[in-house]
């Protein structure tokens, strides 16, 4: 029997409405009490005073890439694991476009033992929704959700054809599982490369329109409506997508959206030197849609916040913007970045952000997770609200160095993640 | 700043270098051409064409040099000074020709020997002679004026700067 | 006088500190900045024009042409420009992405720099590789048109025969005609028209124009008809049917139908209307035959010049290196 008890923490726990300072206590991995913890009889093996820290169930990013198989020079399943427990979370959803992608039981079952062998934080799979995501014939939905795949996604591509996604929906609805699309009409995008406005015509290139993500997301939520399923929206970055799930939202479909720190940080001002870290797809958009994003999350439309941690190879991203690789990585400095964008302009405070990082994205992927109701997982993360720090990327626990945060001053951090009552990470380690 | 030439002098000094130009032509040569060294030179050039014309009773064709494509000192720039390109402006063939090259004030001679190097490339004129208004010494380079106007030892820390009429709206020579 | 330095022009000239290492774009450079190459261009002309067409300047210099896309034109502009100043050249072709080759940009620009080169004059099919390169390796660098960015000389020389032959640009109505979605000549025309007080007006096809081109510092119009009467200058931009084909207009009859340059058309123009073409022309395509020869045509004027614009900017970009380190905040 281990007991891990921590004391005179500010708990925030959105699924119970709890924001309160009081104790929490641990055993055998599991939240035993949290508030005044004397009834439960504590005989810790381990006290660490929290005082001043924010105690929040394990934080949970439900959209990242890992690239194992396939890519594990630029990431692994352990390597992309040990990131984001450095950056304060206890579980991820990882993206199925690897080399092969994740379209069957098979390599689910791989990506589950190589995050077992890893021990970092938890990993759950998200399988695609058609072979090989080539947007054709359907994957094998039912045979991964036997080994345990929490969603499906062709990220990194949308499903183009609306026959396709319309039997996928339906079919996925079967086992309540949530489809999340990366939405782009990939005919309307063409070979674009940046948000197609002004600065793209300065720069001389290829630009995608809003359009080519809101009438993908336009087109979906009917199909969704039709098919009586799940859907979730993937990094929304303009603010007629955010408008589009608004709508929805009201109509009563089940429909959810996340949205990046990049597309709440940055614009497509940041491409003016063709830096290739600002290359992201969807593509970093206008002052406009970030204000319209901020308020879409102050307004709950968005439900949930994710980093989209994309790694790349230094030599990919040291190629011409035109041919360098779309994204970023986020997982060591995202709680900073999210206290940046959402906090410090007083847009939501402490507990709605821990919600859209906690108890939503457990709700749309299935998970028992992302709170800290006596008995469950005890996946706890510390954040220290006012920490102040420089963005270094040579820390980062990221095989990767693609993140044009470098040299940033941010104020909020995770000082120690928690799995199953095993303190994985504590800053200064 | 003190004064070395006034507006009287120069006039007289341009005279004493007309009759010691026109003294000095020997027939045998081919025709004689003026061109001056960008930028006080090719000034110089012009008035000294125009006397000459009145001294010899014909017209002399004169031109504008610029030698800064041609000097020694393009990758020695200071940060405050850049040498500028301009118009080497010559209607004329130099092939064959007498040519008196003009300057302002001879100094290193450095400006002569790109002057020299940018003429060679310009064609293989019969003879080439140097004017100048002022001599001030100090040479680096193994070369002298033809005719000078006037000579004078200037300490190595001050400048010999020409207005004239053209370009300042006055003539004065001064030293800084 | 016979010589037409002006003293403003002199005296400008004189004050002027020309600070750029690298020629990026045009988008970049000052109104002063701009009129320092045209008139160091001025200097240039004489060279060609010389039985000894070679001036010392950059002897002892390397200058590397790194042409990643085809272009017989820019590349022997550029060498014959880098010749003339004595420097010498070495010539570097690569066809294809740099990806392709198994190479980057940045490794075969390190590879030339250890060589020991000077300027580097880069022609690239993608838009800020003449900035990567600037960002990696220390020589100066000369953008010789870059994806659809920008083509900063051709711009230069296009302005430079205006003003030669118009005297100032200011008021001058330029229509830029065709393809200006895909055009970096468009673009650098643009931005030094405009800063030189022209009016830009941007003629073809909904199809053929850029986003926000109406952010631009131009008008638009789609009837080149309209705008024929009233210009001082038409530039007809070469239609690149290898990289757009029919997709953006329905076919080369109808283009030339509607935004081709006729004997017709230019009846009905000003007398001294100047016709000006980047090259290569498509002949009866974008501009008629006899128009292409014919007394406004200044195709032929445009390919000189070009060659004293190239000097004046290799000329300048290795003044600005030799500047004292620090000084050189751009691009």
């Amino acid at each position: 029997m281990s007991e891990l008890l921590l004391t005179n923490g500010r708990i925030i726990d959105p699924a119970n409405n709890v924001d309160a300072v009081g104790d929490v206590l641990v055993r055998d991995g599991k939240i035993v009490a949290i508030g005044d913890v004397k009834a439960a009889k504590p005989n810790p093996e381990q006290t660490i005073d929290v005082q001043g820290l924010i105690v929040a169930p394990g934080l949970i990013d439900m959209h990242v890439h890992l690239r194992e198989p396939g890519d594990e020079e630029e990431e692994t399943i352990a390597s992309g694991a040990a990131a984001a427990l450095a950056g304060g979370f206890t579980s991820i959803a990882c993206m199925p476009n690897t080399d092969p992608a994740i379209d069957n039981e098979a390599t689910v079952d791989f990506v589950y033992r190589q995050a077992a062998r890893a021990k970092q934080a938890n990993v759950f799979p998200v399988g695609a929704i058609t072979k090989g995501r080539k947007g054709e014939e359907l994957a094998e939905i039912g045979q991964m959700v036997r080994g345990g795949a929490v969603a499906f996604s062709d990220d990194g591509d949308g499903v183009q054809n609306p026959a396709v996604m319309l039997r996928a929906l339906k079919y996925a609805a079967m086992f309540d599982k949530p489809l999340l699309q990366h939405c782009q009409d990939n005919a309307l995008a063409g070979k674009g490369c940046m948000n197609a406005g002004y600065l793209a015509t300065v720069l001389g290139l290829p630009g995608i329109s809003p359009l080519a993500e809101e009438l993908m997301l336009y087109r979906d939520i009917q199909l969704a409506k039709q098919a009586k399923a799940r859907y979730h929206a993937q990094h929304v970055s303009t603010a007629g997508s955010a408008t589009l799930v608004a709508q929805a939202k009201n109509a009563g479909l089940s429909i959810t959206a996340e949205v990046t720190p990049h597309h709440l940080l940055l614009t497509d001002d940041n491409c003016k030197d063709y830096d290739p870290n600002y290359k992201m797809n969807p593509p970093l958009r206008t002052a406009d849609d970030i204000a319209a994003l901020r308020r879409a999350v102050a307004d709950g439309v968005i439900d949930c916040l994710v980093t989209d941690h994309a790694p790349h190879l230094r030599s990919e991203k040291e190629l011409e913007f035109l041919y360098a690789p779309c994204g970023i990585i986020g997982l060591d400095c995202a709680v900073g970045l999210y206290v940046k964008a959402l906090i410090e302009p007083k847009v939501i405070e402490w507990p709605r952000l821990i919600a859209m990082m906690t108890v939503n994205p457990a709700r749309i992927l299935g998970l028992k997770k992302g709170t800290l109701t006596p008995g469950a997982d005890a996946d706890i993360t510390l954040i220290d609200p006012s920490c102040r720090w420089t963005v270094d990327v040579e820390q980062f626990r990221s095989k990767s160095r693609n993140c044009p945060y470098h040299g940033w001053e941010l104020t909020g951090r995770a000082v120690a993640t928690i799995v199953a009552g095993d303190v994985r990470f504590e800053l200064g380690d | 700043m003190t004064t070395l030439l006034t507006e009287t002098e120069i006039t007289a000094l341009l005279d004493k270098l007309t009759e010691a130009i026109a003294a000095d032509c020997p027939t045998e040569y081919g025709e004689i051409a003026l061109i001056g060294i960008r930028s006080r030179g090719e000034l110089l050039a012009c008035r000294l064409a125009e006397r000459l014309a009145r001294r010899l009773g014909t017209e002399l064709p004169y031109g504008a040099l610029d030698i800064t494509l041609y000097r020694d000192d393009l990758e020695q720039a200071e940060p405050d000074r850049q040498p500028a390109v301009r118009t080497t402006e010559i209607p004329f063939d130099i092939e064959g020709r007498f040519i008196i090259l003009v300057d302002d004030v001879l100094n290193t001679g450095r400006s002569v020997r790109a002057a020299l190097n940018a003429l060679a490339d310009l064609g293989r004129p019969q003879a080439i002679r140097l004017a100048v208004l002022v001599d001030r010494g100090r040479r680096e380079l193994p070369i002298r004026a033809d005719y000078v106007g006037m000579e004078t030892t200037v300490p190595i820390e001050q400048r010999v700067n020409v207005f004239l009429q053209e370009t300042d709206g006055r003539d004065e020579v001064v030293v800084e | 006088m016979p010589y037409n330095a002006t003293p403003s022009a002199a005296n400008r000239a004189d004050r002027f500190i020309w600070r750029r290492k690298h020629l990026l774009g045009l988008r970049d450079l000052s109104r002063e900045e701009l009129l320092h190459v045209l008139d160091t261009a001025e200097g240039f002309k004489e060279i060609s024009t010389r039985s000894i067409k070679k001036a010392p300047p950059l002897r002892g210099k390397v200058v590397v042409n790194l042409f990643f896309e085809d272009s017989t034109r820019t590349r022997n502009s550029f060498t014959l420009a880098a010749n003339r100043l004595s420097a010498d050249v070495l010539e570097f072709t690569a066809t294809g992405s740099s990806i392709s080759k198994g190479e980057t940009l940045r490794d075969t620009a390190r590879n030339l720099e250890a060589m020991g080169i000077d300027i580097v004059v880069i022609r690239h099919s993608a838009a800020g590789a003449p900035h990567l390169l600037s960002r990696c390796i220390d020589a100066a660098i000369v953008n010789a048109g870059d994806g659809q960015h920008e083509h900063p000389t051709q711009g230069l020389l296009d302005i430079f025969t205006i003003r030669e032959l118009r005297g100032d640009l200011k008021g001058l109505k330029v229509a830029i005609v065709g393809d200006i979605a895909h055009s970096r000549v468009a673009r650098s025309n643009i931005w030094g028209l405009h800063k030189l007080g022209a009016e830009v007006i941007l003629v073809g096809p909904p199809t053929l124009m850029p986003a926000s081109v109406e952010k631009l510092p131009v008008t638009v119009c789609h009837d080149f008809d309209a705008v024929i009467p009233e210009v001082d200058v038409m530039n007809m931009l070469r239609v690149q049917f290898e990289r757009i084909g029919s997709t953006v207009f329905p076919s080369g009859r109808e283009y030339s139908r509607l935004f081709g340059l006729t004997m017709d058309r230019l009846k009905r123009a000003r007398k001294d209307v100047l016709v000006m073409h980047p090259g290569p022309v498509n002949r009866g395509m974008e501009i008629e035959s006899e128009v292409a020869d014919g007394p406004n045509s200044t195709i032929l004027r445009q390919v000189s010049n070009g060659l004293a614009i190239r000097m004046a900017v290799l000329f300048l970009v290795n003044q600005a290196a030799a500047l004292k380190e620090g000084t050189d905040k751009t691009p």
